[in-house]
């Protein structure tokens, strides 16, 4: 049986898929994000959904503002530890299948903000999928981490109901960017003069 | 008859594919449970009280009051604005209309519509003898 290979066409090897390999094809081309930022990084998180970056195009651009129906949760910005329980308490309130892309330095870490106030990092709380780097992460950051957790959520295995078969996650592995992106981006010394660009 | 028969084969379809659709996301799909995962979504933080409580009945009266004097009072503007062409005929028909809203504004008065609050709703009530 050909499996679906989410390097190749959409609609590749759809005829002979299953039905579970369907559904994640289906949820893949459908992350709806949960309407909801903590500081500046959701400046550029709303930048990403004008027309001149256009979210539309990955199938993103419906806002939930009910985590039970919204897929994936967008922490973007500084999170304070009087926040970090809300957070968390929105993550459970969303329904399976869901994920997390922690975007920005401070969700990633911290960010500058080694202080008493800050979280070190959204992940010592709940489980993240994609990080995205950045302070903030461009728009472009901030897409190209929705096609990699789109790349991921084609490929990972889930339970079709919480009654029959097995149960639990199969996520695919993920590598770390900046080792496969190291050498195209120290290719780039040079800094364009404003002028030209 | 032949149409009752069509009627009845609708709603045995209506309740066939409605259960259907209800049995079908009852068992497909994932589940899981958080402590948060219940609760309502009031962004983040924890619901307080419950969603029955009971709030006094005199907004609902203050509200209907300023709909039907906000209302009078757009017919005095547009008669207003008009006042030099529409003459004596229509400050006749605006006295007629202002007494009217006045006798109006007297029975509401006289019924106690404005005795807001439950010290006063209560000394309305008594002063009139509907008090058991």
């Amino acid at each position: 049986m050909k499996k679906l290979d989410p390097s190749q066409h959409p609609f590749a090897g759809l005829q002979m898929a299953r039905s579970a390999d369907l559904l994640a094809w289906g949820r893949k081309y459908s992350l709806w994000p949960f309407n909801f930022g903590l500081s500046c990084c959701y400046v550029e998180l709303a930048t990403s959904l004008t027309s001149k970056f256009d979210l539309a195009r990955f199938g993103s651009e419906i806002i939930r503002s009910s985590p039970r129906e919204a897929d994936v949760m967008i922490v973007a910005g500084t999170v304070f530890m009087k926040m970090a329980p809300i957070v968390r308490h929105m993550w459970e309130q969303m329904m399976e299948p869901r994920w997390v892309i922690s975007m920005g330095s401070c969700a990633n870490s911290g960010g500058m903000y080694d202080i008493y106030s800050v979280v070190q990092g959204v992940d010592s709380f709940m489980p993240v999928d994609i990080y995205v780097q950045g302070c903030p992460p461009s728009p472009e950051a901030f897409m190209r981490a929705l096609l990699l957790l789109q790349e991921s959520v084609g490929v990972e295995k889930r339970p079709l109901s919480w009654t029959v078969g097995p149960q639990g996650v199969v996520k695919p592995e993920r590598p770390s960017m900046r080792d496969i992106m190291r050498d195209e981006r120290r290719l780039r010394g040079d800094l364009e003069p404003p002028d030209t660009v | 008859m032949s149409g009752f028969t069509g009627l009845a084969g609708y709603l045995v379809l209506v309740v066939v594919v409605v259960g259907l659709i209800v049995v079908a996301t009852h068992l497909l799909g994932e589940r899981h449970r958080e402590s948060g995962t219940g609760v309502p979504y009031e962004s983040g933080v924890l619901p307080a009280g419950t969603g029955p409580l009971r709030f006094p009945s005199d907004f609902y009266l203050i509200a209907m009051f300023f709909v039907i004097f906000d209302v009078a009072a757009v017919f005095l503007f547009a008669w207003a604005v008009s006042v030099r062409e529409l003459g004596w005929a229509g400050l006749a028909a605006v006295l007629v209309f202002s007494l009217e809203t006045a006798v109006a504004l007297a029975y509401i008065w006289k019924s106690g519509a404005f005795d807001w609050g439950r010290a006063r709703r209560l000394a309305h009530l008594k002063r009139h003898g509907l008090l058991p």
